[in-house]
């Protein structure tokens, strides 16, 4: 069974459940920016928990079936036809044409059996800061399709929210080193608004808006981080860190985003603005 | 220890010292808490990651403290060789940085048992130390763009072997043909934490 890319669109990359438990060798988690929306696509389908799915970067993907096919789209809903977080049938020769996504930015495409890719360092996932993984999809490209894991779950269409427009309210905590930084840096990040740059991506976003300074200078041993860390280079212009985020890092983590939160970071576009929210009851104050 | 906050799914451990590190490094290995998917050791701290859906994180950091560390409790690792060709761009000026000539600096490499503290920066770049190598080499005060793999390389108080190109400062002093990461082999890694290193000069140009 097998799926032929007509177009990729702007940057489609494989991506799965990424390589937990290797950190340790210096290789990432990378894997599904957008957990939530890649777990909702493979069990639309019946696939396993970790299959490998197209995660579709600004839309633009056109497929071919070259057999026949279920597919489910998740995430960002792209403009156009195509049933979204609904299982589809494809026949031989059909496609799916994805427009640009109405809100959001990624989405997720999964094919019932999973898709076959080779897997490096025990994933299928694209790491593009590491390098690891499948290339990038290309125009050409055929994609190999596994066997069916499991029955068809019997769902018509999960009924879950759209990608956020406008200002996105996520949940932070302090990070580990909120000590590294000046008294008035905690709550300007808490009361300022900041906008996502265009030279955000599945690394991290980029983000612009109020500098968040320093109040000591000296170098930070490099230490590791998870996504959702909230990083602060010299430039005082905060990082958010996703999937492909760094092992270990050298510049200090002010903050972190909530797990469960990420998974919406990773859907914001360029421009769009991102307030920080700690919990009345872990404002507490910074350890010095 | 200090255990400091790293979101809804981590915590960082931070030690005074590398020694700690790898103590506290060794008793995780040995005796792993339940829930924990990644153990990054670093120069001065160790995080955890978890699965929420196994562990809490107020949980794990009551077995974090019920551990003793163990320290130089670590079994030696595998002895890995690896040939190097000293003619590193760098070596000239890491000569004098250390105050000693070429030869003098190649000897002491070469006669040093290196150990891989902990992995980091890229897949497979194992951050080397010993106690026979007490240099601590500053950082060339530009990066290279673009560092050759399988150079050899000097910053601190370690020693690395870049796995493939990538953007780099450290002092380079030679060069082996010897893969750092190779995904054709299982574990991809050569340099993993634990591992002994001896480099052996294949032919030095100095």
């Amino acid at each position: 069974m097998t799926l032929r890319v007509v177009e990729p669109g702007p940057f489609t990359t494989v991506q799965d459940a990424g390589r937990p438990g290797q950190a340790a060798m210096g290789i990432g988690r990378s894997g599904a920016c957008d957990r939530r929306s890649y777990a909702l696509a493979n069990r639309l389908v019946g696939n396993d928990t970790g299959a490998a799915v197209l995660e579709v970067t600004f839309g633009g993907l056109v497929l071919r079936a070259e057999s026949e096919l279920v597919v489910a789209t998740t995430g960002a809903r792209c403009a156009g036809p195509w049933p979204h977080n609904a299982p589809t049938f494809l026949r031989v020769g059909e496609e799916i044409r994805l427009g640009r996504p109405v809100t959001g930015v990624r989405t997720y495409v999964a094919v019932r059996g999973g898709l076959a890719v080779e897997s490096v360092a025990a994933s299928r996932s694209t790491d593009v800061l590491a390098g690891l993984g499948p290339d990038v999809v290309a125009a050409g490209d055929v994609l190999r399709v596994g066997p069916a894991a499991g029955p068809m779950p019997g769902v018509d269409l999960a009924p879950v929210a759209e990608s956020e427009a406008g200002d996105v309210v996520v949940a932070v905590s302090l990070g580990p080193r909120a000590d590294w930084f000046t008294g008035e840096a905690w709550s300007v990040l808490q009361s300022s608004a900041y906008v996502v740059t265009d030279d955000s991506n599945r690394i991290g976003l980029r983000l612009d808006g109020p500098s968040l300074e320093r109040c000591r200078d000296d170098e930070l041993p490099s230490e590791g981080l998870v996504r959702g860390a909230v990083q602060i280079p010299p430039s005082g212009r905060p990082v958010l860190f996703l999937a492909d985020h760094p092992v270990t890092g050298g510049y200090p983590v002010l903050a972190y985003v909530d797990d469960d939160d990420v998974d919406r970071c990773a859907q914001l576009r360029p421009g769009q603005r991102v307030r920080f929210c700690a919990p009345a009851q872990s404002s507490v104050q910074v350890r010095r | 220890m200090r255990v400091l906050s790293s979101g809804t799914t981590a915590l960082l451990l931070e030690f005074d010292d590398l020694d700690q590190v790898l103590a506290m490094y060794t008793a995780l290995t040995e005796d792993r808490p339940d829930g924990v998917v990644d153990i990054v050791p670093a120069a001065r701290t160790v995080l955890l990651v978890t699965d929420p859906a196994v562990t809490s994180l107020a949980a794990l950091e009551a077995s974090v403290r019920a551990l003793t560390p163990r320290p130089g409790g670590r079994p030696p690792g595998e002895l890995v060789e690896v040939p190097v060709t000293y003619d590193g761009p760098d070596l000239p000026a890491a000569a004098e940085l250390l105050g000693c000539a070429e030869k003098e600096l190649v000897r002491r490499h070469t006669a040093t048992v290196w150990t891989v503290a902990f992995c980091g920066f890229a897949p497979g770049f194992g951050y080397l130390t010993s106690p026979d190598w007490p240099f601590d080499m500053p950082r060339r005060p530009t990066p290279r763009a673009s560092v050759p793999p399988g150079s050899v390389a000097l910053a601190g108080e370690f020693c690395g072997v870049y796995p493939r190109a990538s953007p780099g400062g450290w002092q380079l002093v030679g060069q082996t043909a010897l893969a750092a990461f190779d995904l054709s082999r299982d574990p991809a890694a050569l340099l993993r934490p634990g591992t002994r290193v001896r480099f052996v000069d294949v032919g030095s140009q100095v």
